[in-house]
């Protein structure tokens, strides 16, 4: 009896076992996916900026790299790359690649489809990507030649760039969006529309486009010329253009997708609890911005103050998807020097997950507040959303509670209130980042000041002169070490109050496998494959 | 006859003028822009986009351009769908909503009507109960609680249906009925409303009198003169329906005009938000004067003749 129990047992555990392992790939390679947006606001590799445009993007075409399951750069349509000592030159050895329409991909496609997304009249929003060549910008504004721009095809499998300085994450800016290569011959048929047509459409990634039907559906097949598509196990890809939230749960309950990149917020408890809800990090910090020029925010303890009453643990649960505490500005996921440390864990905590009432009651005193007499009203200005809206009243009552603040929210229309940070008409707004690429810069740069970016009119030269530092230096260790010291700056003068670091809440059917989820945000379905189920 | 047309049609077209120009400066004068980001763009960047796309040029420059341009019904590309023009746009999305909206318009017109002269006719007996209890349900409860409560019941819980997505006659019901409900509760309490007043009038005694069976009175006398305000309410309604429904387009992901209604004024995409405008300015007008031939055709005592009718 206990024999043949004991048998049972090993055969079961076996099966599973073999279940496990040799899952096969199904027969029906077809992935379902919704991004959650109503319709891209364009494919075409140079003007494209948002983030559901880029894995479209990025799954039709491939760079000179391509960025592996880690983030890091690999091989893509460069097969190698030579980097000269000074950290600024870089040659790239083309392989031997083909466009999906057979013809070769050679040097001269990637100097012309750079120099069109830098020419002014492309318009090309994100064309500053590539501003770190060398007079790359010039010829953006108009002051320089496209012949000045140091991007030059030696030969048809030789590129050489040069940048204006050595950048320490320039090989994958090299697998971004914006550098993609185009079809020359195509793109100058018909400079404006040539994307909108799977007819028309060229590329060299892992996946072709067959359709497109507006605000419907946009549907990708396997690209059996491009170079790896022995490696590519998905046939198609449906990518259902979808920007209602309840709707792309519905589809996904009903098993009509196979993943969903948008679920409600409202639904993530019930999802969790039903295991439905699937998150992975993203580079991205909610934090609210301090006008530095309204009376009692001059002050940097009232900036602390606030800060300090803020219980950040209670903000991400009431967020509800996994999101951590931000007790920085520059979220995890950044490498730091040394390989397999993070940027963040070495930085350190400058802030609390919870609040620290007795300390910010303190620093209100020793600023003339105490106990919050005296104080103004102090209004919260947020992008009307309904998330936005719950965090704001939970800080409210948090500043009120812990310090005895009085606070009032405004709720503007997404234009509007991108005027009113702009214009400096706020003194406490709602703000979010994500990172572009995989480096400090990504966060920190922008709070240069005058900065595009810095609507809280601080500044400090120190820090300017440290992000100068930065860009200008070819030696990782004194990058890193330069960034540090900039975060500090900016924890300890404090213009902006971190909130919490973003993730990305998605749901996935399980017998989806092998999807390259990046920290930015882009998905990789070049290795993806559907289990049998 | 003639002259009243031709006043009409002058009319018409100062309408659209009017609605077209009030929209250009009420746009114009809304905070933000089609290029502001979350992320702003350098600014050499937005100088350049802004200059080819002549955003610079003086308010009144723009104005006139943009008349220009209307009409020649050329209504420019859209900022933030780059590659496509307004005109694609419209003709895009324009059928599929106006495939949707006359399912709609039909649905509630088939329903409504009937329903409405029952009620009429069975005045405060269960019928006409039953009848106003439920397009009291039609007229309050808003298309997007219907269309997520059909999506749940018959695309979630039952699944006859599916949730969403468009192509196929199945992706058709349920929005359609989402879309169709207020109309249908809108015409059922019209008709009733002016059935029964109408059943107050002298001739309709003096048919009664004379003995006419009932079925003739309601079908021949009653019911033509009870449509009327029915059809007046007909003319905005197909324009509105027609145009789409940003709601239930989003809810049901159907590639309609609807969406670009409300989409274009929050991304600023000031071509879209004139291009649709004119369009939609140009069906509810056309539509109303279709609306007021309709009346001289149900009723002989109007007659397209200003100051005399």
């Amino acid at each position: 009896m206990r024999r043949t129990t004991l048998v049972l047992v090993c055969l079961m555990v076996a099966t599973a076992l073999a279940a496990s392992v040799f899952a096969a790939p199904a027969k029906d390679q077809t992935l379902t996916m919704n991004l959650g947006v109503a319709e891209p606001e364009t494919l075409d590799p140079a003007k494209s900026t948002g983030v559901a445009e880029s894995t479209i993007l990025l799954n039709l075409h491939e760079g000179l790299t391509r960025l592996d399951k880690d983030g890091n750069p690999a091989p893509g349509i460069a097969e190698k790359w030579d980097i000269s000592k000074d950290g600024k030159t870089y040659t790239f050895h083309l392989r031997n690649a083909k466009w999906n329409n057979g013809d070769p991909i050679t040097a001269q496609d990637f100097e012309w489809s750079w120099k069109r997304a830098l020419a002014p009249e492309t318009m090309a929003e994100y064309a500053y990507q590539l501003w770190y060549i060398k007079g790359a910008q010039a010829y953006t504004e108009g002051t320089g030649k496209a012949a000045d721009v140091a991007v030059k095809a030696i030969n048809d499998r030789t590129l050489q760039v040069e940048l204006n300085a050595p950048t320490g994450y320039w090989l994958s800016l090299c697998a971004f969006p914006t550098l993609l290569p185009v079809h020359p011959k195509t793109v100058e048929a018909n400079p404006d529309k040539w994307f909108m047509s799977p007819k028309t459409y060229i590329s060299a990634g892992p996946f072709k486009m067959t359709e497109w039907k507006h605000n419907s559906q946009l549907v990708l097949e396997k690209n059996p010329l491009y170079w790896d598509a022995k490696n590519v196990k998905l046939n198609k890809v449906v990518i259902t253009l979808i920007d209602s939230q309840i709707t792309e749960l519905t589809m996904f309950e009903t098993g009509e997708l196979d993943y969903g990149d948008n679920p409600p917020p409202a639904e993530f408890p019930r999802l969790q609890k039903e295991k439905k809800l699937a998150i992975s990090p993203y580079l991205g910090c909610y934090y609210y911005l301090l006008n530095v020029n309204v009376k009692p925010l001059s002050d940097v303890r009232v900036r602390h103050a606030l800060s300090m009453a803020i219980d950040r643990t209670t903000i991400t649960q009431i967020t509800a998807g996994g999101q951590k505490p931000a007790t920085a500005y520059v979220p995890f996921g950044i490498p730091d020097l040394k390989s397999g440390t993070d940027f963040r864990t070495a930085g350190g905590a400058y802030l609390k997950e919870t609040a620290q009432v007795a300390e910010a009651k303190k620093l209100l005193a020793d600023a003339g507040y105490a106990d919050g007499k005296g104080f103004p009203t102090l209004s919260i200005l947020y992008n009307t959303n309904e998330m936005h809206k719950t965090i704001a009243e939970a800080i409210q009552e948090m500043w009120k509670k812990n310090l005895g603040i009085n606070v009032t929210l405004t709720n503007q229309e997404w234009g509007v209130y991108l005027e009113s940070r702009n214009t400096g008409d706020y003194s406490v707004a709602r703000a979010g980042w994500i990172g572009d690429y995989v480096d400090p810069m990504t966060f920190l740069d922008m709070w240069v000041t005058g900065g595009g970016n810095n609507d809280t009119n601080w500044g400090s030269p120190k820090y300017d002169e440290l992000i100068k530092t930065v860009m200008n230096s070819g030696v990782q260790a004194e990058r890193v070490k330069a960034m540090h010291a900039a975060e500090d700056i900016l924890m300890k003068e404090m213009p902006i109050i971190p909130i919490y670091f973003y993730t990305r809440p998605y749901l996935m059917k399980p017998w989806v496998k092998d999807m390259i989820r990046l920290v930015t945000g882009h998905i990789d379905l070049k290795y993806s494959y559907i289990e049998a189920h | 006859m003639a002259r009243y047309l031709l006043r009409r049609f002058i009319s018409m077209i100062l309408a659209i003028w009017v609605v077209a120009t009030l929209t250009f400066f009420i746009m114009k004068a809304l905070p933000g822009g089609p290029f502001a980001r979350e992320k702003a763009l350098p600014p050499s960047i937005l100088a350049n986009i802004e200059e080819r796309y002549h955003l610079n040029d003086p308010l009144l420059t723009q104005y006139a351009d943009y008349m220009v341009r209307l009409v020649k019904w050329d209504l420019g590309p859209s900022f933030k769908q780059k590659g496509r023009d307004v005109n694609e746009i419209i003709t895009d999305h324009f059928p599929v909503s106006a495939q949707l909206g006359l399912s709609a318009v039909f649905l509630s017109l088939l329903i409504g009507i009937p329903a409405g002269i029952i009620s009429a006719l069975r005045q405060n007996k269960w019928q006409d109960q039953l009848a106003m209890f439920l397009s009291v349900i039609g007229v309050s409860v808003p298309s997007f609680v219907m269309a997520t409560l059909l999506m749940y019941v018959f695309a979630l819980k039952l699944g006859w249906l599916p949730a969403a997505m468009w192509g196929e006659l199945k992706h058709m019901v349920l929005p359609t009925i989402s879309l169709a409900g207020f109309p249908m509760a809108f015409v059922a309490r019209l008709t009733r409303s002016s059935m029964l007043e109408v059943l107050q009038q002298d001739y309709i005694r003096t048919a009664k009198s004379k003995g006419l069976s009932q079925r003739v009175i309601i079908y021949r006398h009653a019911l033509k003169n009870s449509l009327i305000p029915v059809i007046t309410y007909l003319g905005p309604l197909v324009a509105g329906i027609l145009t789409g429904s940003f709601v239930v387009e989003k809810i049901f992901a159907i590639p309609g005009l609807g969406r670009y209604f409300v989409q274009s004024i929050n991304n600023r995409d000031y071509t879209v938000i004139m291009g649709i405008t004119f369009f939609d300015s140009l069906l509810l007008v056309g539509l109303n004067f279709l609306v007021d031939l309709a009346y001289t055709l149900v009723d002989p005592r109007i007659r397209l003749m200003d100051g005399r009718k």
